[in-house]
């Protein structure tokens, strides 16, 4: 399967469980929302160039924006963090990142400790950035605080299940 | 010039990163001001074909209840047919009419058009439905819509087939309401905490107001038809700095499982606004 062709297959699966299964979900409190579909800017590969990470991440985000009926919204923060992974990815691992190849992000190709730190990184500067444009709406301080705590350990949580099940094949380093 | 290029070059990402990310907000403020960009309008569209897919298989699961909400109202209005009821005798009593209107007869103020709910959101902090009917079928941004219990909420921007419709549960959304028992006149809102419970605000302290008390649309909004439930109250809280009650109440209206709204055209609309702007004007 060529590495295009599997990243339309993955995006559409990330897009319809957000769309269809995530928000489908009834809310167990004001400040938990499940947000997942930036995963697929997380798991693009290594040695993808910034400009066009960065159409890619303004195009993932117009798609999700185009559910949630914000536009913009969703958009902005996935830019916000297609501009921050390269500079990222340079200072976890110690090798350049072209060096990789085709490899993504996973636990085999980075090591447990830096892929984990990475996905806290940049899931935090994303719902960080998100809530934060929400809050210039309305809310309290409270209500940033606690919807960014709430909100981007529920995420984490996805994304670890997702990573346990979708057991994304990588060689080892 | 050379130094420009070699500028221009060197930080060719955070350019297209700063371009992008402007894009992105001016989008999002814009939206949020006029509710309508052709963006919007492109991805109700789009978006709004898919969301019927899923809907067709999610409609399915709550059928049974939808079909007790629609013979429960089925009944109620068959009780309002002339044939259930009878005409008092008048005959012996001749009146010669010399209106030109008939004045016993009423005249039809607001028309409800039939729409289905194919996306419908109760966890965000500004909830949006969308409706399977648009501009095609004569919907205009402003009318309100309605389900088979009470009040849903008010469209904010059409498109050819799709509307979109700000619902209650909106940060945003005020209607004028009223207390069905004691009047006094009253604001509802949204505190974006619980999507069962909305707040009803500026009642004033000398109405008596008991739990369970009906809420109901005001007579003195020329958007709403009036009498239609909102909520029945649930907690009854006094404010301390004012001289209103805060009640928090229940909405009539289950958001969770809601399928099918009419949206509803005031056919005296043209003629408010036409007075309300030449008023203005003076």
């Amino acid at each position: 399967m060529s590495l295009l062709f599997k990243n339309i297959v993955r995006f559409i699966f990330i897009m319809f469980f957000q769309i269809f299964v995530l928000n489908k979900i009834p809310p167990l409190h004001q400040f938990i929302v499940p947000y997942f579909y930036f995963v697929f800017i997380l798991w693009l590969p290594f040695n993808i160039k910034r400009i066009p990470l960065l159409f890619i991440s303004f195009a993932v985000g117009m798609v999700a924006d185009m559910f949630f009926k914000t536009p913009g919204l969703h958009a902005s923060a996935c830019l916000l963090i297609a501009y921050v992974r390269p500079f990222l990815i340079n200072l976890l691992l110690p090798k350049e990142a072209t060096d990789w190849g085709n490899e993504e992000p996973t636990k085999n190709t980075m090591g447990a400790v830096p892929y984990v730190t990475y996905l806290i990184i940049l899931t935090l500067l994303h719902h960080f950035y998100l809530i934060l444009l929400e809050w210039m709406q309305f809310g309290s301080f409270l209500y940033f605080a606690g919807k960014l705590i709430a909100t981007s350990l529920v995420s984490l949580l996805l994304i670890m299940i997702a990573d346990l099940f979708l057991n994304r094949k990588s060689k080892l380093r | 010039m050379r130094n420009v290029f070699l500028f221009l070059k060197r930080y060719s990402v955070f350019i297209v990163f700063l371009v992008l990310q402007g894009l992105a907000l001016s989008m999002l403020f814009s939206y949020n001001r006029f509710h309508q960009t052709t963006y919007g309008m492109f991805s109700n569209e789009v978006a709004g074909k898919l969301n019927k897919r899923v809907n067709k298989v999610e409609s399915f699961f709550t059928l049974r209840d939808q079909n007790q909400a629609l013979r429960k109202q089925n009944a109620a209005l068959l009780s309002y047919l002339p044939s259930g009821s009878f005409i008092p005798d008048t005959s012996f009593l001749f009146v010669a009419d010399t209106l030109a209107i008939d004045s016993l007869k009423s005249y039809r103020q607001y028309q409800y058009l039939d729409a289905k709910i194919i996306s419908n959101s109760v966890f965000l902090q500004q909830n949006i439905m969308v409706l399977h009917r648009g501009s095609a079928q004569g919907i205009v941004p402003n009318m309100s819509v309605v389900g088979t219990d009470g009040l849903i909420g008010t469209v904010l921007g059409v498109s050819e087939n799709m509307s979109v419709v700000m619902s209650l549960l909106h940060r945003q959304s005020k209607v004028i309401a009223v207390l069905k028992k004691g009047s006094g006149l009253g604001e509802v809102s949204w505190d974006g905490k619980d999507p069962r419970y909305l707040l009803l605000s500026k009642i004033p302290k000398t109405i008596v107001v008991k739990k369970g008390d009906t809420v109901v649309s005001s007579p003195y909004s020329d958007k709403f038809p009036p009498g239609l439930p909102i909520g029945y109250v649930e907690k009854i809280d006094q404010d301390q700095e004012t001289n209103t009650y805060k009640l928090t109440i229940r909405t009539a209206v289950d958001f969770y499982t809601v399928q099918h709204a009419f949206i509803v055209k005031n056919l005296l609309q043209e003629e408010i606004d036409q007075l309300k702007s030449t008023v203005i004007k003076e």
